[in-house]
């Protein structure tokens, strides 16, 4: 009943390639985007807009670089905090040392950074595969959090070693408030994601998935794995890098080496999980759950009793929630959050007949 | 020489503790093939468990008893609702499913222990002993014996026993093993209690060295580079490859470390690892993977 | 449509393959001519997979030559020998179960592609013309092969002999010079069998391709090919036209059994 869908052909190839083949959905993506660009700017508070929306959204395009690499390309990594603490620490560098860069510019450069320091962590995929590969991907986790706080070059040598970030400005106009922030978040995390919607359907993106399911047929059937696997670990640093950039510019205004440690890592290994790998929609999902289900937690607890469960407890009742759910998600729905989107949606195309 | 000799062996005896770890990690890799990323939570909650009943006046061999006890329950709880389900799915997919459960264990250790620091004395001094004009730490020689001699206990259950035998075979081929007839559920219980008694020695000499407390959980991922070193599937490369880093984790933070910096050991067994999978791809003991097309 | 009989599409020369000391192929020479089916057989370990994998680069022999378009290829591996216009499918099947039969039919059309990955990524230049190109050939397989309900199905979800098809349209989408098939009816019921072979035989007349196919079921053998080589042990026991070789004594009694 929501969904007419009589009357609404394809003609061309390229209709058929639209990510919304249907006319409804696409008018919601627009209205969405409305929403997205002009109400919630406008009529957003400041707690939402920093404490929420700002993250999700950095959040959600950090998942969507881990999720290029292992999700769409196969290849597993554990140093995806890394590769954003290169890219926030390369955009601050750039700022503070290289005077009058345009601000994207400098965010573009430090993905560029990040990508080749994950490019080079990349390297050992090309002999080592599957599960060993993980050792490479731990090495950059540690060696570049070991890096960055050992040389104080990359904090501008300052004593504590922690460093706040530059204003924002682009083309004169100053983005330091909340509402600013988020705007400058909304549209590089759309850019990037149009991007990458490009990327999943080309070649590229079949060259990915091919060498996911079944490298050595790929390889036969004429798909260079070296380029392949190399790309998707330089793409995928470069999303992580200008997602770890806006972590630390539009969300925190700090830039230091402990938000990108190893549990950051897995934080956005459990986004895509309970998102959904190798889809973009599930990292929005993910990260939605990610940033909402702690606020949702303390809510739920204050409103039991006082004092039943502490403050401390809380934090463990989260993380065996997290854990468990985890294991819930791979054995019940292990395409995560996306798919159970999708099958709701399917319904609803149908509503209220059932097939 | 008599200082690179004491770096030397106290790494040595280092690497003793990181292959008891590691040890655990093969057992179940062996059994069930996969990854245990929870082993380390399971050190802890096995560690955590025995000493805050030590504290609360519980006789040490009963709390040993109890501790284990734990581990047997854990076990037949992971394998109910994490292996059964996921039996056909990549490794991939069990590891990750490790990763969740290490966090489900550490979140109810803490939980119900809580999280401070808890000091563990085993009754063993830690004055160093005079050996060849070397100061070597008389707890790390009782961790060294009692590694040696889990092994070799361990090494007499799997070759000697019919436990043994069964264990293999599910190791080998888990399908060609049901239909022999052994109970899959049964090894796969058996073995990762084992692994969660390794676990709670582990945790214990970890324990009295380092304080009980939740880092114990990080020194999981050392054993990473132990295995690959040593190979997924061999006890004997747990215990070769955990010397090697122990060993050259200890020489680089000293011989190294006044050049490029301290707390290289955070990240140098990694960087060897690596180093040591681009030229042998499946370890020094581990099984080739031959790929039929 | 006319064939030279005297060009030679696939020369192998005293090959020889061994795995740590076990002799898988032992000195085999023939030759393919262009545009013909040329059938391998053999019992059991004969040797015919691993010749297969030899041809298409994924095994390299320890001797022996291999002339291929009257070009000597040294040492190439399996994606330079994709270049060169082989495609193959496989004995179990490797299709690449996380995408539908349309990608997997477009990947094999990957080297057909000239634009670059960033052009794609920013839908400029050639990105949008060629996927349109690429999707007409892909469904010109499809078409061929009457795969066309399947279009949008996961691969994963089809029932086994549809897989198999789809991965010969993937092999097909790469218009090669030279196809190879490892088992292409295995598993099959006779009423499938007919329709493979008739789609093998349609590949080889209407598009020209040449075929070289591993195949138990000598019916079949006999039936659709125009050279038959024999193998058992790793050696060639047999070479010549079907019915020459069905009546070589050698063939007879190490492969289509004897009379007691």
């Amino acid at each position: 009943m929501f969904y007419r869908e009589a009357g609404q052909f394809n003609t061309r190839y390229a209709e058929d390639r639209r990510v919304f083949a249907l006319r409804q959905d696409r008018h919601g993506l627009a209205a969405l985007l409305l929403v997205a660009f002009v109400v919630v700017p406008w009529l957003g508070n400041d707690y939402w807009l920093s404490a929420i929306l700002i993250p999700f959204l950095v959040l959600s395009l950090a998942g969507l670089g881990l999720n290029l690499l292992t999700g769409y390309a196969g290849q597993l990594s554990l140093g995806s905090a890394a590769f954003m603490a290169v890219g926030a620490f390369a955009t601050y560098n750039l700022e503070v040392r290289v005077g009058g860069l345009p601000l994207l510019f400098s965010l573009a450069l430090g993905g560029l950074t990040a990508a080749l320091v994950s490019l080079l962590f990349g390297l050992p995929s090309l002999r080592i595969k599957g599960f060993y590969l993980l050792v490479s991907t731990l090495a950059a986790q540690f060696f570049v959090t070991w890096t960055l706080t050992r040389f104080g070059w990359f904090s501008n040598d300052s004593a504590s070693g922690v460093i706040s970030a530059p204003r924002l400005d682009i083309f004169g106009v100053n983005l330091d408030a909340p509402a600013g922030r988020y705007l400058l978040t909304l549209t590089v995390v759309v850019a990037l994601f149009w991007l990458a919607k490009n990327l999943v359907r080309s070649e590229l993106g079949r060259q990915w998935m091919a060498v996911r399911d079944m490298d050595t047929a790929a390889a036969v059937i004429g798909i260079p794995l070296a380029k392949t696997k190399l790309l998707a670990f330089a793409i995928s640093g470069f999303y992580l890098g200008v997602a770890g950039a806006l972590w630390a510019f539009a969300y925190l205004g700090t830039v230091e080496p402990h938000g990108f440690d190893l549990n950051r890592s897995f934080q956005i290994l459990f986004i895509i999980i309970i998102g959904g790998l190798g889809s973009l929609l599930g990292n929005f999902l993910g990260a939605a759950f990610i940033v909402l289900f702690p606020v949702l937690l303390s809510n739920l607890v204050s409103l039991l009793p006082g004092g039943l469960i502490d403050a401390g407890q809380v934090e463990n009742l989260q993380k065996m929630f997290f854990g468990a759910l985890i294991i819930l998600f791979l054995i019940k729905e292990p395409e995560g959050l996306a798919r159970l989107w999708q099958r709701l949606r399917q319904r609803a195309r149908l509503w209220p007949l059932r097939y | 020489m008599e200082f690179f000799f004491e770096v030397l062996i106290g790494g040595l005896l280092a690497g003793v503790m990181y292959a008891l770890v590691a040890i655990g990690f093969v057992l179940i890799y062996k059994a069930s093939g996969v990854f245990n990323f929870a082993q380390g939570a399971m050190v802890l909650f096995s560690a955590l468990t025995f000493v805050s009943l030590l504290e609360r006046g519980v006789p040490f061999w009963l709390a040993f008893l109890i501790s284990l006890v734990a581990m047997l329950l854990i076990a037949v709880a992971v394998e109910r609702v994490v292996l059964r389900p996921l039996v056909n799915r990549s490794p991939i997919t069990l590891f990750m499913a490790t990763l969740g459960l290490s966090y489900v264990i550490e979140g109810f250790a803490q939980a119900l222990w809580g999280a401070q620091v808890h000091g563990l004395d085993l009754g063993i001094s830690d004055e160093p002993l005079e050996l060849g004009g070397m100061l070597l730490s008389q707890f790390d020689i009782f961790a060294a014996l009692t590694a040696a001699s889990l092994v070799a206990l361990l090494s007499w259950l799997f070759n000697r026993t019919r436990l043994g035998l069964a264990l293999r075979a599910v190791a080998d081929d888990p399908l060609a093993a049901l239909a022999v007839g052994i109970r899959l559920q049964r090894v796969w219980v058996v073995v990762w209690t084992v692994a969660g008694f390794v676990g709670l020695v582990a945790g214990l000499l970890w324990g009295a060295r380092l304080g009980v407390q939740f880092s114990l959980s990080l020194v999981v991922l050392k054993a990473l580079p132990v295995l690959i070193i040593g190979g997924f599937t061999s006890i004997s490369g747990a215990i070769v490859g955990g010397l090697i880093i122990g060993a050259s984790e200890k020489l680089a933070e000293v011989y190294l470390g006044p050049f490029i910096g301290s707390g290289i050991e955070n990240w140098f067994p990694y960087a060897l690892a690596l180093l040591f999978l681009l030229v042998r791809p499946a370890g020094l003991f581990g099984e080739r993977a031959i790929e039929r097309v | 449509m006319t064939r030279t009989a005297a060009t030679q599409l696939l020369e192998l020369d005293n090959i020889s393959l061994s795995f740590k000391g076990v002799k898988a192929i032992t000195d085999i020479s023939f030759s393919v001519a262009a545009g013909e089916i040329c059938a391998l057989i053999g019992p059991n370990g004969a040797g015919k997979s691993s010749l297969l994998n030899i041809i298409s680069g994924v095994y390299q022999p320890q001797r022996g030559r291999i002339r291929f378009d009257n070009r000597e290829r040294r040492g190439m591996r399996a994606h330079d020998v994709a270049v060169r216009g082989v495609a193959r499918t496989f004995q179990n099947i490797a299709l690449f179960k996380g995408m539908s039969v349309l990608d997997n039919v477009l990947t094999g059309r990957n080297l057909k592609r000239r634009s670059s990955w960033i052009e794609q990524a920013l839908r400029i230049g050639r990105a949008g013309r060629e996927d349109d190109s690429q999707r007409e050939a892909a469904e010109r397989v499809i078409e061929f092969l009457h795969l066309q309900p399947w279009r949008d199905a996961w691969v994963g979800t089809l029932p086994y002999g549809l897989q198999k098809r789809v991965e010969l349209a993937r092999a097909l989408a790469a218009e090669p010079r030279l196809l190879l098939l490892d088992e292409p009816m295995a598993g099959m019921n006779a009423e499938e069998k007919q329709l493979m072979s008739r789609f093998i035989v349609d590949i080889n007349r209407e598009l020209g391709t040449t075929v070289v196919l591993i195949e138990h079921d000598i019916g079949v053998v006999m039936d659709i090919s125009d050279h038959v080589v024999v193998l058992d042990y790793g050696r060639k026991i047999g070479d010549g036209a079907p019915d020459v070789v069905r009546q070589n004594p050698e063939v007879i009694s190490a492969y289509l059994g004897t009379r007691h």
